[in-house]
Protein backbone atom coordinates (compact mmCIF):
# COMPACT_ATOMS: atom_id res chain seq x y z
CA UNK A 1 0.00 0.00 0.00
CA UNK A 2 1.35 3.71 -1.41
CA UNK A 3 0.37 5.73 1.71
CA UNK A 4 1.88 8.82 0.00
CA UNK A 5 -0.16 8.31 -3.46
CA UNK A 6 -3.59 8.52 -0.82
CA UNK A 7 -2.25 11.75 0.01
CA UNK A 8 -2.23 13.39 -2.95
CA UNK A 9 -5.77 14.01 -5.47
CA UNK A 10 -6.32 11.33 -8.02
CA UNK A 11 -5.50 11.65 -11.21
CA UNK A 12 -4.55 15.19 -11.38
CA UNK A 13 -1.31 16.10 -13.94
CA UNK A 14 1.48 17.32 -12.48
CA UNK A 15 2.26 20.43 -13.06
CA UNK A 16 5.25 19.32 -15.28
CA UNK A 17 2.87 18.16 -17.78
CA UNK A 18 0.02 20.85 -17.47
CA UNK A 19 2.83 23.48 -18.43
CA UNK A 20 4.18 21.21 -21.16
CA UNK A 21 1.10 21.27 -22.59
CA UNK A 22 0.09 24.61 -22.00
CA UNK A 23 3.30 25.29 -24.13
CA UNK A 24 2.57 23.20 -26.87
CA UNK A 25 -0.54 25.03 -27.52
CA UNK A 26 0.87 28.39 -27.52
CA UNK A 27 3.92 27.50 -29.63
CA UNK A 28 1.27 25.97 -32.55
CA UNK A 29 -0.45 29.59 -32.87
CA UNK A 30 2.86 31.12 -32.62
CA UNK A 31 4.51 29.12 -35.32
CA UNK A 32 1.37 29.51 -37.32
CA UNK A 33 0.62 33.26 -36.50
CA UNK A 34 -3.03 33.07 -36.84
CA UNK A 35 -4.80 35.47 -34.79
CA UNK A 36 -8.65 34.53 -33.03
CA UNK A 37 -9.53 37.09 -34.79
CA UNK A 38 -8.54 35.50 -38.20
CA UNK A 39 -9.69 32.30 -36.94
CA UNK A 40 -13.39 33.50 -35.95
CA UNK A 41 -13.39 34.67 -39.66
CA UNK A 42 -12.38 31.50 -40.61
CA UNK A 43 -14.76 29.89 -38.21
CA UNK A 44 -17.86 31.86 -39.84
CA UNK A 45 -16.49 31.26 -43.37
CA UNK A 46 -16.62 27.30 -43.05
CA UNK A 47 -20.03 27.54 -41.01
CA UNK A 48 -21.60 29.58 -44.43
CA UNK A 49 -20.70 27.11 -46.96
CA UNK A 50 -21.20 23.83 -45.02
CA UNK A 51 -25.09 24.67 -43.89
CA UNK A 52 -25.43 25.42 -47.60
CA UNK A 53 -25.52 21.41 -47.90
CA UNK A 54 -25.79 20.02 -44.19
CA UNK A 55 -27.68 22.11 -41.11
CA UNK A 56 -25.12 22.04 -38.59
CA UNK A 57 -24.67 22.01 -34.29
CA UNK A 58 -23.28 25.81 -33.87
CA UNK A 59 -22.95 25.24 -30.56
CA UNK A 60 -21.30 22.11 -30.55
CA UNK A 61 -18.88 23.29 -33.30
CA UNK A 62 -14.96 23.19 -32.74
CA UNK A 63 -12.35 24.40 -34.78
CA UNK A 64 -9.18 25.30 -33.69
CA UNK A 65 -5.34 24.98 -35.21
CA UNK A 66 -3.36 22.02 -33.00
CA UNK A 67 -0.77 19.75 -33.86
CA UNK A 68 -0.06 16.13 -35.26
CA UNK A 69 3.03 14.58 -36.40
CA UNK A 70 4.63 15.11 -39.95
CA UNK A 71 5.13 11.96 -41.76
CA UNK A 72 8.17 13.30 -44.31
CA UNK A 73 10.04 15.73 -41.46
CA UNK A 74 10.85 15.24 -37.87
CA UNK A 75 8.80 16.52 -35.52
CA UNK A 76 5.00 18.24 -35.70
CA UNK A 77 2.91 20.69 -37.86
CA UNK A 78 0.36 22.31 -37.64
CA UNK A 79 -3.09 21.28 -38.77
CA UNK A 80 -6.40 23.00 -38.98
CA UNK A 81 -9.18 20.73 -36.68
CA UNK A 82 -12.99 20.39 -37.11
CA UNK A 83 -15.01 18.77 -35.78
CA UNK A 84 -18.80 19.70 -36.64
CA UNK A 85 -21.74 17.93 -35.79
CA UNK A 86 -24.59 17.15 -38.61
CA UNK A 87 -27.81 17.59 -37.68
CA UNK A 88 -29.26 17.13 -40.89
CA UNK A 89 -28.73 16.54 -44.35
CA UNK A 90 -30.25 19.66 -46.86
CA UNK A 91 -31.95 19.07 -50.25
CA UNK A 92 -29.59 20.38 -52.66
CA UNK A 93 -30.60 20.74 -55.73
CA UNK A 94 -28.14 19.68 -58.01
CA UNK A 95 -28.95 20.24 -61.29
CA UNK A 96 -29.42 23.85 -60.54
CA UNK A 97 -26.17 24.23 -59.00
CA UNK A 98 -24.82 22.60 -62.39
CA UNK A 99 -26.38 24.52 -64.39
CA UNK A 100 -24.81 28.20 -62.48
CA UNK B 1 40.45 30.19 -36.84
CA UNK B 2 37.79 32.48 -34.74
CA UNK B 3 34.41 32.57 -33.93
CA UNK B 4 31.50 34.41 -32.60
CA UNK B 5 29.39 33.34 -30.54
CA UNK B 6 26.34 35.33 -29.56
CA UNK B 7 24.05 34.04 -26.40
CA UNK B 8 20.65 35.00 -27.12
CA UNK B 9 17.57 33.99 -25.12
CA UNK B 10 14.58 36.53 -25.90
CA UNK B 11 13.22 36.91 -22.47
CA UNK B 12 15.36 38.50 -19.94
CA UNK B 13 16.71 37.24 -16.66
CA UNK B 14 17.15 33.54 -17.35
CA UNK B 15 21.09 33.46 -17.46
CA UNK B 16 22.50 35.09 -20.68
CA UNK B 17 24.77 37.26 -18.51
CA UNK B 18 25.87 34.17 -16.32
CA UNK B 19 26.15 32.39 -19.34
CA UNK B 20 28.33 34.43 -21.55
CA UNK B 21 30.63 34.68 -18.34
CA UNK B 22 31.01 31.40 -17.46
CA UNK B 23 32.06 30.44 -20.81
CA UNK B 24 33.82 32.95 -21.82
CA UNK B 25 35.92 32.41 -18.33
CA UNK B 26 35.95 28.43 -19.18
CA UNK B 27 37.33 29.10 -22.25
CA UNK B 28 40.04 30.92 -21.24
CA UNK B 29 40.84 28.42 -18.78
CA UNK B 30 41.39 25.79 -22.00
CA UNK B 31 43.85 28.49 -22.89
CA UNK B 32 42.32 30.49 -25.42
CA UNK B 33 42.33 33.67 -26.20
CA UNK B 34 38.42 34.99 -25.70
CA UNK B 35 36.71 38.50 -25.78
CA UNK B 36 33.64 38.69 -24.32
CA UNK B 37 31.45 41.51 -25.45
CA UNK B 38 28.49 42.89 -24.01
CA UNK B 39 25.71 44.07 -26.61
CA UNK B 40 23.23 45.35 -24.31
CA UNK B 41 23.35 48.88 -24.71
CA UNK B 42 22.24 50.90 -21.54
CA UNK B 43 22.05 48.00 -19.05
CA UNK B 44 25.75 47.58 -18.80
CA UNK B 45 26.05 43.90 -16.81
CA UNK B 46 28.54 41.83 -17.46
CA UNK B 47 31.45 43.78 -16.24
CA UNK B 48 29.86 43.45 -12.85
CA UNK B 49 29.62 39.39 -13.50
CA UNK B 50 33.10 39.33 -14.45
CA UNK B 51 33.77 41.63 -11.44
CA UNK B 52 35.77 43.95 -13.70
CA UNK B 53 33.30 47.19 -13.89
CA UNK B 54 36.30 49.70 -11.95
CA UNK B 55 37.81 49.16 -14.62
CA UNK B 56 36.33 50.85 -17.36
CA UNK B 57 37.25 53.82 -19.47
CA UNK B 58 35.92 53.40 -22.88
CA UNK B 59 33.18 50.87 -23.83
CA UNK B 60 31.77 49.82 -27.30
CA UNK B 61 29.93 52.95 -28.34
CA UNK B 62 33.45 54.70 -28.07
CA UNK B 63 35.06 52.35 -30.42
CA UNK B 64 32.23 52.22 -32.72
CA UNK B 65 32.24 56.03 -32.88
CA UNK B 66 35.77 56.23 -33.17
CA UNK B 67 36.65 57.61 -30.25
CA UNK B 68 39.33 55.30 -29.28
CA UNK B 69 40.83 52.07 -30.15
CA UNK B 70 39.13 49.11 -30.38
CA UNK B 71 42.91 47.39 -28.12
CA UNK B 72 42.00 50.88 -25.51
CA UNK B 73 38.35 49.46 -24.82
CA UNK B 74 39.24 45.89 -23.98
CA UNK B 75 39.96 45.35 -20.69
CA UNK B 76 42.23 42.71 -19.59
CA UNK B 77 40.65 39.94 -17.03
CA UNK B 78 42.00 40.25 -13.73
CA UNK B 79 42.30 36.08 -13.24
CA UNK B 80 43.00 34.78 -16.77
CA UNK B 81 45.00 35.62 -19.62
CA UNK B 82 44.00 36.05 -22.84
CA UNK B 83 40.35 37.12 -21.53
CA UNK B 84 39.03 40.37 -22.82
CA UNK B 85 36.17 42.02 -21.83
CA UNK B 86 34.18 45.27 -24.01
CA UNK B 87 32.03 46.59 -22.07
CA UNK B 88 28.84 47.82 -23.08
CA UNK B 89 27.97 51.57 -22.95
CA UNK B 90 25.52 52.47 -19.93
CA UNK B 91 24.49 56.05 -20.93
CA UNK B 92 23.45 55.27 -24.81
CA UNK B 93 20.71 53.53 -26.17
CA UNK B 94 20.57 50.92 -28.61
CA UNK B 95 20.12 53.48 -31.21
CA UNK B 96 24.02 53.94 -31.14
CA UNK B 97 25.35 51.36 -32.93
CA UNK B 98 23.96 49.58 -36.25
CA UNK B 99 23.99 46.10 -37.32
CA UNK B 100 26.90 47.04 -39.97
CA UNK B 101 28.93 48.28 -37.30
CA UNK B 102 28.26 45.27 -34.94
CA UNK B 103 29.79 43.08 -38.42
CA UNK B 104 32.98 45.35 -38.37
CA UNK B 105 33.45 45.46 -34.87
CA UNK B 106 33.29 41.39 -35.00
CA UNK B 107 35.61 41.11 -38.03
CA UNK B 108 37.79 43.84 -35.92
CA UNK B 109 38.18 41.40 -33.07
CA UNK B 110 38.88 38.39 -35.22
CA UNK B 111 42.10 40.33 -36.74
CA UNK B 112 42.94 40.51 -33.30
CA UNK B 113 43.72 36.77 -32.90
CA UNK B 114 40.60 35.95 -30.33
CA UNK B 115 39.94 32.44 -31.15
CA UNK B 116 35.90 33.11 -29.08
CA UNK B 117 34.58 36.56 -29.51
CA UNK B 118 31.52 35.88 -26.65
CA UNK B 119 28.30 38.59 -27.51
CA UNK B 120 26.32 38.74 -24.43
CA UNK B 121 22.80 40.03 -26.71
CA UNK B 122 20.23 42.01 -24.70
CA UNK B 123 16.61 40.41 -24.12
CA UNK B 124 14.10 41.16 -26.51
CA UNK B 125 13.69 41.12 -30.48
CA UNK B 126 14.13 44.56 -31.59
CA UNK B 127 17.26 46.79 -32.11
CA UNK B 128 19.83 45.16 -29.65
CA UNK B 129 19.19 42.01 -30.66
CA UNK B 130 19.59 42.60 -34.64
CA UNK B 131 22.88 44.67 -33.28
CA UNK B 132 23.75 41.69 -31.40
CA UNK B 133 23.36 38.86 -33.84
CA UNK B 134 24.60 40.65 -37.23
CA UNK B 135 28.12 39.50 -36.66
CA UNK B 136 27.37 36.09 -35.34
CA UNK B 137 28.97 32.71 -36.60
CA UNK B 138 27.12 30.85 -34.17
CA UNK B 139 24.25 31.23 -31.87
CA UNK B 140 23.16 29.89 -28.34
CA UNK B 141 19.75 29.97 -27.35
CA UNK B 142 19.68 29.90 -23.04
CA UNK B 143 15.85 28.65 -21.42
CA UNK B 144 14.77 28.05 -18.21
CA UNK B 145 12.13 25.15 -18.05
CA UNK B 146 9.27 27.59 -18.02
CA UNK B 147 6.48 28.00 -20.21
CA UNK B 148 6.97 31.86 -20.63
CA UNK B 149 11.21 31.43 -21.77
CA UNK B 150 10.77 28.43 -23.42
CA UNK B 151 7.80 30.44 -25.71
CA UNK B 152 10.71 32.91 -26.16
CA UNK B 153 12.95 30.72 -27.18
CA UNK B 154 11.16 29.01 -30.01
CA UNK B 155 10.10 32.91 -31.12
CA UNK B 156 14.10 33.54 -30.92
CA UNK B 157 15.09 30.35 -32.62
CA UNK B 158 12.91 31.40 -35.62
CA UNK B 159 14.52 34.42 -35.69
CA UNK B 160 17.66 33.76 -35.89
CA UNK B 161 16.94 31.08 -38.76
CA UNK B 162 15.64 33.98 -40.80
CA UNK B 163 19.06 35.52 -40.27
CA UNK B 164 21.04 32.60 -41.62
CA UNK B 165 22.03 31.47 -37.84
CA UNK B 166 20.61 27.67 -38.09
CA UNK B 167 20.68 24.89 -35.72
CA UNK B 168 21.68 27.03 -32.56
CA UNK B 169 22.85 25.13 -29.17
CA UNK B 170 20.44 24.99 -26.36
CA UNK B 171 21.71 26.16 -23.19
CA UNK B 172 18.77 24.63 -20.59
CA UNK B 173 18.94 27.06 -17.22
CA UNK B 174 18.27 26.83 -13.78
CA UNK B 175 16.79 23.08 -13.89
CA UNK B 176 15.56 22.05 -10.39
CA UNK B 177 16.38 18.64 -10.16
CA UNK B 178 13.71 17.81 -7.09
CA UNK B 179 11.03 19.48 -8.71
CA UNK B 180 11.89 17.65 -12.42
CA UNK B 181 11.51 14.39 -10.07
CA UNK B 182 8.08 15.25 -8.40
CA UNK B 183 6.63 15.60 -12.34
CA UNK B 184 6.41 19.66 -11.32
CA UNK B 185 9.18 20.87 -13.71
CA UNK B 186 9.21 20.42 -17.53
CA UNK B 187 12.50 18.02 -17.97
CA UNK B 188 15.08 18.34 -20.75
CA UNK B 189 13.15 15.80 -22.51
CA UNK B 190 10.20 18.25 -22.85
CA UNK B 191 11.95 21.23 -23.66
CA UNK B 192 14.56 19.68 -26.63
CA UNK B 193 10.86 18.01 -27.94
CA UNK B 194 9.25 21.15 -27.86
CA UNK B 195 12.07 23.39 -29.14
CA UNK B 196 13.87 20.79 -32.05
CA UNK B 197 16.70 22.12 -31.77
CA UNK B 198 20.69 19.99 -30.04
CA UNK B 199 20.88 20.60 -26.68
CA UNK B 200 24.76 21.69 -25.63
CA UNK B 201 24.27 21.71 -22.08
CA UNK B 202 22.03 21.65 -18.87
CA UNK B 203 22.95 23.72 -15.75
CA UNK B 204 21.16 22.48 -12.61
CA UNK B 205 19.75 25.68 -10.00
CA UNK B 206 22.44 26.06 -7.73
CA UNK B 207 23.31 28.37 -5.14
CA UNK B 208 27.38 28.75 -5.92
CA UNK B 209 25.87 30.79 -9.13
CA UNK B 210 23.89 33.23 -6.75
CA UNK B 211 27.52 33.23 -4.66
CA UNK B 212 29.87 33.49 -7.37
CA UNK B 213 27.81 36.13 -9.04
CA UNK B 214 27.91 38.16 -5.57
CA UNK B 215 31.53 37.92 -6.04
CA UNK B 216 32.40 38.66 -9.46
CA UNK B 217 33.57 35.44 -9.71
CA UNK B 218 32.33 33.39 -12.14
CA UNK B 219 31.37 29.85 -10.75
CA UNK B 220 33.35 28.02 -13.88
CA UNK B 221 36.40 27.97 -12.12
CA UNK B 222 35.02 26.74 -8.66
CA UNK B 223 35.26 22.68 -9.01
CA UNK B 224 32.53 22.05 -6.14
CA UNK B 225 29.90 23.88 -7.85
CA UNK B 226 27.47 21.43 -10.16
CA UNK B 227 26.82 24.64 -12.30
CA UNK B 228 30.35 24.97 -12.79
CA UNK B 229 30.45 21.59 -13.98
CA UNK B 230 27.71 22.23 -16.19
CA UNK B 231 28.97 25.21 -17.93
CA UNK B 232 33.00 23.26 -17.95
CA UNK B 233 30.92 20.77 -20.08
CA UNK B 234 29.51 22.95 -21.95
CA UNK B 235 33.15 24.86 -22.99
CA UNK B 236 34.06 20.97 -23.58
CA UNK B 237 31.48 21.02 -26.38
CA UNK B 238 32.09 24.55 -27.99
CA UNK B 239 35.43 23.23 -28.59
CA UNK B 240 33.74 20.50 -30.38
CA UNK B 241 34.29 17.37 -27.69
CA UNK B 242 31.40 15.37 -27.62
CA UNK B 243 30.94 15.06 -23.41
CA UNK B 244 27.70 13.69 -22.47
CA UNK B 245 25.18 15.22 -20.72
CA UNK B 246 25.47 15.85 -17.16
CA UNK B 247 23.40 13.20 -15.23
CA UNK B 248 21.49 14.37 -11.43
CA UNK B 249 21.48 11.44 -9.50
CA UNK B 250 24.27 12.46 -6.95
CA UNK B 251 21.69 15.26 -5.61
CA UNK B 252 20.56 14.55 -2.42
CA UNK B 253 17.28 13.41 -1.55
CA UNK B 254 14.81 15.88 -0.29
CA UNK B 255 12.78 15.80 2.38
CA UNK B 256 9.62 14.92 0.61
CA UNK B 257 11.26 12.21 -0.64
CA UNK B 258 12.47 10.60 2.31
CA UNK B 259 9.40 11.28 3.62
CA UNK B 260 8.04 8.93 0.41
CA UNK B 261 10.23 6.31 1.01
CA UNK B 262 9.38 6.10 4.44
CA UNK B 263 5.79 5.62 3.62
CA UNK B 264 6.68 2.71 0.94
CA UNK B 265 8.29 0.88 3.63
Amino acid sequence: MDLFHLLKKKNAPSSGSVAKDRLKLVLVHDRVNCSSQVLEMLKTDIIKVISNYMEIDNDELDIQITQTESDDKNGTVPVLYANIPIKSMRKVNQDSDAKS
Amino acid sequence: MSEVIVITSGKGGVGKTTTSANLGCGLAIQGKRVALVDADIGLRNLDVVMGLENRIVYDLVDVVEGNCRLKQALIKDKRYDGLFLLPAAQTRDKDAVSPEQMQKLCDNLKEEGFDYIIIDCPAGIEQGFKNAIAGADRALVVTTPEVSAVRDADRIIGLLEAHGLNNPGLVLNRLRVDLVKRGEMMNIEDVTEILAIDILGVVPDDESIVIATNKGEPAVSNYESSAGQAYRNIVQRIMGQSIPLMTFEEQPETFMEKLKKLFNH
